[in-house]
């Protein structure tokens, strides 16, 4: 649960932004991570950018990461009903 | 860097040239990524006979207390709200079942990937009280800081947290303590800490465990030739008798750690006791709202009150995660509790021990056949 995974942060309007994982867009809050800008590499937990690496480490932290995450989620099956809030209550 | 099979193998080699001709080693690992990264690659199966890997208490779900999750369930059954959770604790089994079988009898149980997401809800829907189940360690928290000062500045009456968050470091410090006094008490040679948690409270945090228990703590990352490294470090640290802290993973983790988080987190939160599954009350483990943040407290608001804590008759969960006992040691293990029919939260969770031992490790148990399950994948 504590896993965080790094991702290209591509928009960022205010604190809140949008980071390129895997080619998916991720809404993601920046406000931990102040002075964070486009073109910077985060570490993302829970929708929070929680850390910023730089883009070597983050292609060599990515893969495990990845592998991680994807191992957890397969044991997992619940995901998020929606990543925003579009579902009804 | 060198390529990473080569890493591994030094790594190893490292190891093993520690631990030659010296005592038996137990160190612990307390993130649940750490457990699912070591079982993954099989690292138990690589280590030198006398160096013990113990999983302990380091998944959010399985350490939360079992009142906890009876009392996110009640919460969930109140007239008029609607409950968001994360994944990973919508199966974990509570007295009166889990959230998701509660969201069976029509519970408003709502799945999300962010707290911001379930202050989202509550100012898109302001008819329902919009309950955020707060678990995780230091992670996690400072999203829930966050969200309850999103939803103030937004003037929300209808957002509140039912809040289990906890410490890391004070839970450590319970489990040197105890193996100290107690002559069944684990003797913990070291500690593997946790990358992510250590990116925000960073390195210095685990000092008072190096100088005031002698306990070696090494941050490490999650590929296996970091964690082999991890192990090889304590063990020279151990064997030479030197309590360190040592930052392995140093592309994230800082030795003050993210001061930001650590603001926001003391803004919103105070320490205070709390109970662990398995563990019992821990002095300072808890993250409670500061008193000027009551109002976001569901207890509060709904006139909760813990139920008495008990726990699922015949799981061992709190030993397992104390590292007490394996997970084979649980008569119920591979029987009636698979990550199928879970019985206890140790096998809901995917980063859980006993869901690990039983993807990754089930072969180290023979005598216990596993049943087939359509879908299981031992
Ligand atoms: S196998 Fe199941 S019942 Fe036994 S300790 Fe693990 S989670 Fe608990």
């Amino acid at each position: 649960m504590c896993l965080a995974v790094p991702a290209l942060l591509v928009e960022l309007n205010g604190e809140e932004g949008l980071a390129d994982l895997h080619g998916n867009r991720l809404p993601v809050n920046t406000q931990l991570v102040p002075g964070a800008r486009p073109g910077d590499w985060l570490l993302i937990h829970a929708g929070f950018a929680i850390g910023r690496l730089d883009e070597e480490e983050a292609r060599e932290t990515f893969a495990v990461l990845a592998e991680l995450q994807a191992a957890q989620r397969a044991a997992a099956p619940e995901q998020a009903d929606s990543a925003r809030q579009e579902a009804p209550p | 860097m060198n390529p990473p099979e080569h890493d591994v193998r030094k790594s190893l080699e490292r190891l093993a040239a520690a631990t030659k001709g010296g005592r038996e080693l137990a160190f612990m690992e307390v993130c649940g990524t750490h457990t699912t990264a070591a079982f993954r690659c099989g690292l138990p199966s690589v280590l030198p006979r006398h160096v013990k890997l113990i999983s302990g208490p380091g998944c959010p779900v399985c350490v939360t207390a079992q009142q906890d999750i009876d009392l996110l369930v009640e919460a969930a059954g109140r007239q008029g709200v609607t409950l968001c959770t994360y994944g990973d604790m919508i199966r974990v089994p509570g007295r009166r079942g889990s959230l998701q079988e509660a969201r069976g009898r029509g519970a408003r149980v709502h799945v999300v990937y962010s707290a911001m997401d379930a202050v989202a809800l509550a100012q898109a829907h302001v008819d329902r009280q919009v309950v955020f189940a707060a678990v995780g360690f230091e992670t996690t928290a400072p999203a829930t800081a966050a969200a309850v000062q999103a939803a103030r500045r937004r003037g929300l009456t209808n957002f509140t947290v039912l809040n289990s968050h906890k410490r890391i470091v004070p839970a450590m410090q319970a489990l040197l303590e105890r193996g100290a006094k107690m002559k069944d008490g684990l003797g913990i040679d070291g500690f593997v800490c946790p990358g992510h948690v250590s990116v925000i409270i960073g390195a210095r945090a685990y000092l008072p465990l190096a100088r005031d228990y002698a306990a070696p703590c090494v941050i490490s990352g999650f590929e296996p030739w970091q964690m082999i490294s991890a192990l090889a470090r304590l063990a020279e640290l151990a064997q030479s008798g030197r309590a360190e802290v040592i930052n392995e993973y140093p592309e994230v983790v800082s030795p003050d750690g993210n001061r930001a988080a650590q603001k926001l987190l003391d803004e919103v939160f105070q320490p205070a006791e709390t109970r662990w599954r398995g563990l019992g009350l821990i002095a300072q483990s808890a993250w409670v709202l500061r008193p000027a943040w009551r109002e976001f407290d569901a207890q509060v608001r709904f006139g909760l009150t813990p139920p008495e804590d008990c726990e699922p008759k015949a799981c061992l969960c709190g030993k397992v995660i104390s590292g007490l006992a394996l997970p084979t040691d649980c008569s119920l293990f591979g029987r009636s509790c698979t990550p199928l029919q879970p019985v206890g939260p140790c096998m809901v969770s995917s980063e859980g021990t006993c869901a690990a031992w039983f993807k990754y490790s089930w072969r180290q148990a023979p005598h216990r056949p596993l049943p087939i399950l359509a879908g299981a994948s031992p």
